[in-house]
């Protein structure tokens, strides 16, 4: 049934509103701007298309272990969770409300359950806007002191702005089926050609964007198993203590990454960079069971504290 | 795209006191069904947006058919459908209507 929230659901399988229902505790999820509400896109209907009433964002506030938080779900399986014109407002408004309310009894954080890739293309330019829009608004919900979360592990992963959007928050944490980054593989095969990203080739388009390779790497900050009840425990672990966004951390995490393409930079496919890195058997990472992937120590030299 | 509306009659109000509820999602193959407590007890509805042309004969035998089988007084159900297969519409509206009726 689609409404009974568990813990032990998968979280790549389960739709948004699943996933919100079993993230936070019980019966704690107040929708904003619900699908009775009906605001639904102005630009699908010309296309032929089917709208969603929710737009294909849930927004809403809840508890989490009792701690009140925001927190706002795309549903990955409509229209591949793409940003457009209401759905990007949802967030945007979601995410200006936490910051107006931190210091003012508001939420200490925002949860970002993203699954998208990227800008729908029937309203490409309002899709571009709400992100833009929603990178500005977690920057500011940041600086106002509100840890704003990232939790990936769904269909679409986040790509394109989705991407982005990520890479801005407080933290992020991922699962192995979760993939992250800008331009998708598609994409870059597109642009550059198949030797350059063999787009078809699932197991290398995990290794280079998957969930695995991001947490070893310090592109995300925890590596969760994949179900709603690790998200949880994950979201739960990464609210407590954001790091501040100043000049300094912008810096650090600057200087970080410098230094990972300094040591890194002319590796072609992860496994070079497990070698490189003196991981044990690197050519088994993306293979081995997440408890055995969860004893290894992170990468000592790229091991990161910024963000 | 198309959309049309199907209407029923109910020999009295649907159990639950849930006013509304949320089942599917729109996506290829599959629906999205809001059902709301909005019609009076003897009434039912189904309101359709399907992506897929010129099927609405087979829509309206699979919703008389579940009208005939569940509890769906005072309902209305909204779809958004991504060229679901009658079997899943089905399934998704005695979801949907049972939804209502229970706590999630």
């Amino acid at each position: 049934m689609n409404d009974m929230p568990s813990h032990d659901l998968d979280w790549y399988e389960a739709s948004a509103r699943q996933r919100v229902n079993g993230l936070l505790d019980a019966d704690s999820f107040v929708e904003f701007i619900g699908p009775t509400e009906r605001a639904v896109s102005p630009h699908l209907a010309q296309f032929g298309l089917t709208g969603a009433f929710d737009d294909g964002l849930i927004a809403g506030r809840g508890r989490l272990a009792g701690q009140a938080v925001f927190v706002a779900a795309q549903e990955g399986r409509f229209l591949g969770g793409a940003f457009g014109e209401v759905h990007g407002a949802k967030l945007v408004g979601l995410l200006r409300a936490a910051r107006e309310g931190a210091g003012r009894g508001g939420p200490k954080a925002v949860l970002l359950l993203l699954d998208t890739g990227g800008v729908r293309l029937q309203e490409a330019n309002a899709g571009e806007l709400a992100i833009s829009e929603a990178i500005h608004a977690i920057i500011e919900a940041r600086m106002a002191g509100v840890a704003v979360v990232a939790l990936i592990g769904g269909r679409a992963g986040a790509f394109g702005g989705g991407g982005i959007v990520t890479a801005c928050c407080s933290r992020i944490a991922i699962s192995r089926h979760g993939r992250t980054s800008v331009s998708g593989p598609e994409v870059i095969e597109t642009n550059k050609g198949v030797e350059e990203f063999d787009s078809k080739d699932r197991a290398l388009v995990w290794r280079i964007t998957g969930g695995r390779t991001r947490a070893l790497l310090g592109g995300a900050d925890l590596y969760v198993e994949g179900h709603v009840g690790g998200f949880r425990q994950a979201a739960l672990s990464l609210i407590g203590n954001p790091p501040t966004f100043s000049l300094e951390t912008l810096a650090a995490e600057q200087k970080r990454l410098a230094d990972r393409l300094e040591r890194f930079g002319d590796c072609r496919d992860a496994p070079e960079i497990w070698r490189k890195a003196g991981l044990p058997d690197p050519d088994r990472i993306s293979e081995i069971e997440d408890a055995t992937f969860l004893a290894i120590p992170q990468l000592q030299a790229v091991r990161h504290d910024a963000r | 795209m198309e959309t049309f509306r199907v209407q029923g009659k109910a020999t009295g109000r649907a159990p639950g006191e849930r006013p509304y509820a949320l089942v599917g999602v729109n996506a290829s193959g599959d629906l999205e069904v809001l059902v709301e407590r909005v019609l009076p007890d003897g009434e039912c509805a189904v309101e359709v947006a399907t992506q897929v042309v010129g099927f609405r004969d087979v829509w309206q035998a699979v919703i008389e058919d579940f009208f005939d089988r569940a509890p769906v007084g005072g309902l209305r159900f909204s779809i958004n459908d991504g060229g679901a297969r009658p079997n899943t519409v089905s399934l998704r509206l005695m979801q949907a209507s049972r939804s209502i009726e229970v706590e999630p």
